[in-house]
């Protein structure tokens, strides 16, 4: 057992093959797709909900998403402590605030990476809002569904993601 | 449906409705989620961007092996009577515009929803305070808006279908037997040209 849990990384094929079943699991024990996304808005809203007591009241999107200490919600914390264990385990557990392919573009200035990262942070959740869902709850979750939806997010979320990759980081870059 | 949802039906719907048992099995599952996310490498930037830029293709080995067993064993649980599908009609209004929107952020923070939070659980301090905090500020702006986007853009364009093989007039089965075979041609392809 101990022999799975210390390297660094799996094969991409066993990881991704777990990740499959816990979707499978997502359906059978809660009842719904695996997918992050809302967590967010969950979480922003029980912020929001802590100063004014009657946003769901005010902010339709809240009616339908309603803030609240969920199995939705616990995704998010558990993914971090998840995440924070196998990389534990395995040594892999690094402080760092400037990724190197970041550095390698834009240098390791830790002030300009944390803006990208939070701007970059503020489109994603935008867009995932917007398609209803993101690479796990579209890509994973609904595409297994055969979902048409999901399918065309999924591609979206790539084309874009790869036309503004190259645009960041082969012609904004050095 | 077919007869194991005789018995199993009833306790499985009072364990989706028990909201502690939820919170529980939903920090089990998030716990599992992002220690498989660290062991596929995708909750490293490098590795996202890597395959943004088309120089690996780690994330999409990730998902097409997730896609491959999530698949098959949804689409059984539904047979089986176990599981119901949870599947939306969309629009290019909202899938096309907000996947693309999302590709952006994808490409500037690195990351996605769930992999930020799994860097952040590995250390990435960018990840923790740029990243999580510009979610939580974007979520609260679509928030705002949701009600402008919703009648302007989310039912514009519908799409013709909810699912491929409604869109395709074939049976689910075959279908998802098309796909499997697809998703496994890509994934030996990938391994011959040695991305």
């Amino acid at each position: 057992m101990s022999g799975i849990l210390f390297p660094a990384t799996w094969s991409p094929y066993a990881a991704g093959a777990g990740i499959g079943v816990l979707v499978c699991l997502s359906f059978l024990l809660c009842n719904r797709p695996l997918g992050a996304s809302s967590a967010y808005v969950k979480a922003r809203g029980l912020l929001e909900k802590a100063i004014d007591p009657h946003v769901e009241e005010k902010k339709e999107y809240y009616r339908e998403i309603p803030p609240r200490v969920d199995g939705v919600l616990m995704l998010l914390p558990g993914i971090i402590i998840g995440a924070f264990i196998a990389a534990i385990l395995s040594g892999q557990f690094h402080l760092s605030w400037v990724p190197g392919l970041w550095s390698a573009a834009f240098g390791d200035n830790a002030i300009v990476r944390f803006i990208a990262a939070f701007v970059g942070g503020i489109i994603l959740a935008f867009g995932a809002r917007w398609a209803g869902g993101c690479t796990s709850g579209h890509g994973i979750s609904g595409t297994s569904q055969l979902s048409l939806a999901s399918i065309v997010s999924a591609a979206c979320f790539f084309i874009g993601g790869i036309i503004v990759a190259f645009v960041i980081f082969h012609v904004a870059g050095v | 449906m077919l007869q194991g949802c005789d018995a199993a039906m009833p306790l499985l719907t009072r364990l989706h409705r028990n909201g502690k048992v939820q919170i529980a099995i939903g920090l089990g599952i998030g716990i599992a989620f992002g220690f498989l996310l660290q062991k596929g490498g995708v909750t490293d930037f490098n590795v996202i961007v890597g395959q943004l830029l088309l120089e690996n293709f780690i994330v999409i080995k990730v998902m097409l092996s997730a896609v491959i067993v999530a698949m098959i064993g949804v689409h059984l649980l539904v047979h089986f009577g176990y599981a119901e599908l949870k599947v939306s009609p969309g629009s290019l209004g909202s899938n096309m515009i907000g996947g693309l929107i999302f590709g952006a952020g994808f490409a500037l923070l690195g990351l996605c929803p769930g992999t930020i939070a799994g860097a952040a659980g590995t250390g990435a301090l960018d990840a923790l305070f740029g990243g999580i905090t510009g979610m939580l500020v974007g979520a609260g702006l679509f928030a705002d808006f949701y009600p402008k986007i919703k009648t302007r853009f989310l039912s514009l364009a519908p799409l013709p279908a909810d699912t491929l093989y409604g869109l395709l007039h074939l049976d689910r089965w075959v279908v998802i037997g098309i796909a499997e075979v697809v998703m496994i041609g890509i994934l030996l392809l990938l391994a011959y040209l040695g991305w």
